[in-house]
């Protein structure tokens, strides 16, 4: 029969229609801006900087390498160097960016910068209601917008977060060791170079109960 | 020689054109009945599936000569990456074939291994295979729903797509972060590790595809709308097909049996048992069931993977993120992409950006025979036909 087919069709459309009030997997429209869904661990948006503490200009993370800016592939990272210097996490003085510019009208959000920064300081926000009547400063996120405490970081992504202060634990850790090691053996030379001096300057002959003289400061 | 040019006096020089001819009909006693209708489809139309144009000259409403302009949506993607670096194409390549991110991905990832020298360990192979059929099934899912729309089925079968397409997209955000732009894969393996929870939930999606399928098919395969609108419209042969080197579904539906994911085994794609669905006529309607039916086949691969699939590491040991260059070579890596063979020739001078940088789009070559296709065609057969080629003008102008 011509159009049997189609009341087949039909009958599908009825059942699909149905269907829809009262199984979830035929009807999985969401009412935004009503209702939302959570966003998932790994969603990515635009990028912001992580800083650690209290104050986003000390606590900075990143140390102005400029590796995302020449991988970026819109090439919409911008950083200019500072000139001096301030200690970073591991206590070690690093340069940090005094202008650091991410224009996220031209960002494509595909998180290659997160990926190439060696010091966990870039990540990705899933922020995205970023709507704006200002079309050029409004797109144009500076260092103070886009400086965001760890702890944020921690609240979007805790999965990612967990890990990477992991990371930045294992190197606070080695880096430490590394000092101390570093003093430890320095403390020592330091000790020989003193025990040498004192043996060379002490009289030849002197019983060795005697104290050792302090050697003759260099003219 | 090259066909179109004639020698003379030792240098080449371009024959002229003999112009197109085309007239009206004429009446018995030689006048033309009305006369040629020369109108421009799109570039903005909903059906052209994105900014295209095609130059349609009509007579009454047959089509008598068609040429399909495009170049709209030039992105200058190719010079782009000569002149950044191989891990930053990676993300461009997802805007090729917005699509099939994951397989345009897999591409270029297979591509330069091949030129650096690296393996992709046990797992990754896994996931990057799981990843390229769940792609081909949501290509496929959504390109029907767009297909029958172009036949005016409005609305109704591709909400259903879309509506399966949905669920793919949604793992695809879980593990990679985006639900198009995936930017996933990476030289040597891929970039995050998918959870035992996802495998689950993957495994509970696929599964239930087939029972999308069984409706679907209800729903649209015999309908004698579909079936007055497809069947015996635009039939190509094999020769016609292989002459113009199109590749994908639309070789296969005339017949050609030519996949390579069995000519080339890419990947590990040897370990799994699946058919590759062949047409007949090359018509419309076998264009539209080869695809049905190679979604049931990436079903096949998705349970065959899904239990097979290894614990381990995802990248290769070797393999390096910042300052990656490989070695001066040449390479051509090709992959089965959902719409065809998607092929990226790589020139490398062992610099940090490749020398030469080009891309062979399915979709692209598959628009070589679109005029064949429609000349004495009705006018909205031209619709019918463009949407069974499955063209994405992100990949067509690159």
């Amino acid at each position: 029969m011509l159009g049997e087919q189609i009341i087949k069709g039909m009958a599908v459309t009825a059942k699909n229609f149905f269907g829809s009030y009262v199984s979830k997997d035929r009807l999985t429209t969401v009412q935004y801006p009503e209702e939302r869904l959570t966003p998932k661990e790994n969603t990515r948006q635009f990028p912001f900087l992580v800083f650690d503490g209290d104050d986003a200009e000390k606590g900075l993370r990143c140390v102005a390498c400029q590796i995302c800016e020449k991988e970026c592939p819109p090439q919409c990272i911008y950083i200019v160097k500072s000139k001096d210097k301030k200690p970073d996490y591991k206590g070690q003085m690093q340069v940090y960016p005094v202008t650091f510019d991410i224009d996220i009208s031209v960002c494509m959000s595909c998180s290659i910068c997160v990926e190439v920064c060696p010091f966990e300081s870039i990540k990705m926000n899933n922020e995205f209601e970023l709507s704006t009547d200002d079309r050029f400063k409004g797109l144009l996120l500076t260092k103070k917008e886009l400086a965001k405490p760890n702890s944020y970081y921690q609240q979007i992504h805790p999965q990612d977060a967990k890990d990477s202060d992991a990371v930045i634990a294992a190197e606070k850790v080695k880096a430490e060791a590394k000092a101390k090691a570093a003093a430890e053996a320095k403390a020592k030379a330091d000790a020989e170079a003193k025990a040498k001096a004192a043996a060379a300057a002490a009289p030849v002959g002197t019983p060795p109960a005697n104290p050792p003289t302090p050697p003759p400061a260099a003219k | 020689m090259l066909s179109g040019r004639a020698e003379s006096g030792g240098e080449a020089v371009i024959a002229a054109q003999k112009p197109f001819e085309v007239t009206p009909k004429l009446d018995e006693s030689g006048t033309p009945i009305g006369e040629l209708l020369e109108i421009s489809m799109g570039p903005h139309h909903p059906s052209t599936h994105g900014v295209f144009r095609m130059d349609v000259t009509l007579d009454g409403e047959t089509v008598v000569k068609l040429k399909p302009v495009f170049g709209y949506l030039h992105r200058n993607h190719e010079k782009i990456g000569e002149n950044i670096s191989y891990l930053a194409t990676m993300p461009y390549t997802d805007r090729l074939d917005y699509f099939c991110s994951m397989t345009n991905n897999w591409a270029y990832a297979l591509t330069i291994e091949k030129l650096a020298g690296l393996a992709v360990p046990e797992r990754a192979e896994y996931i990057r295979v799981i990843m390229a059929e769940l792609t081909r099934l949501q290509n496929h899912t959504s390109l029907i729903g767009f297909f029958v729309q172009d036949m005016g089925a409005l609305g109704t079968p591709m909400m259903y797509a879309f509506r399966e397409r949905e669920k793919i997209l949604d793992l695809f955000e879980e593990v990679s972060g985006a639900r198009m732009m995936c930017n996933y894969m990476r030289f040597g393996g891929v970039r995050v590790d998918v959870s035992d929870a996802w495998l689950a939930q993957t495994k509970k999606i696929v599964g239930d595809y087939g029972k999308f399928l069984d409706e679907f098919e209800v729903f649209l395969n015999e309908n004698e709308i579909l079936l007055a609108r497809t069947q015996g419209v635009a039939p190509i042969s094999k020769e016609q097909a292989i002459n113009a080197s199109i590749t994908g579904p639309l070789l296969r539906a005339a017949g050609v049996n030519y996949d390579l994911r069995k000519v080339d085994k890419y990947g590990i794609y040897s370990r799994f048992e699946f058919k590759v669905p062949l047409g007949e006529t090359g018509d419309l309607y076998d264009r539209y069931m080869v695809r049905v039916l190679e979604m049931r086949e990436s079903i096949k691969i998705l349970n065959q993977a899904l239990a097979g699939i290894p614990a381990g590491p995802i990248m290769d040991a070797k393999a390096k993120l910042r300052g990656f260059r490989p070695k001066a070579g040449e390479v051509y890596g090709r992959i089965e992409s959902p719409k065809g063979e998607l092929g990226f020739y790589v020139i490398s001078d062992g610099g940090p950006s490749p020398y030469r940088y080009r891309i062979r789009p399915p979709s692209y070559i598959n628009l070589t025979t679109l005029e064949d296709m429609c000349l004495g065609r009705k006018v909205a057969d031209v619709i019918v036909i463009l949407g069974s080629v499955d063209i994405v003008l992100g990949e067509v102008d690159r």
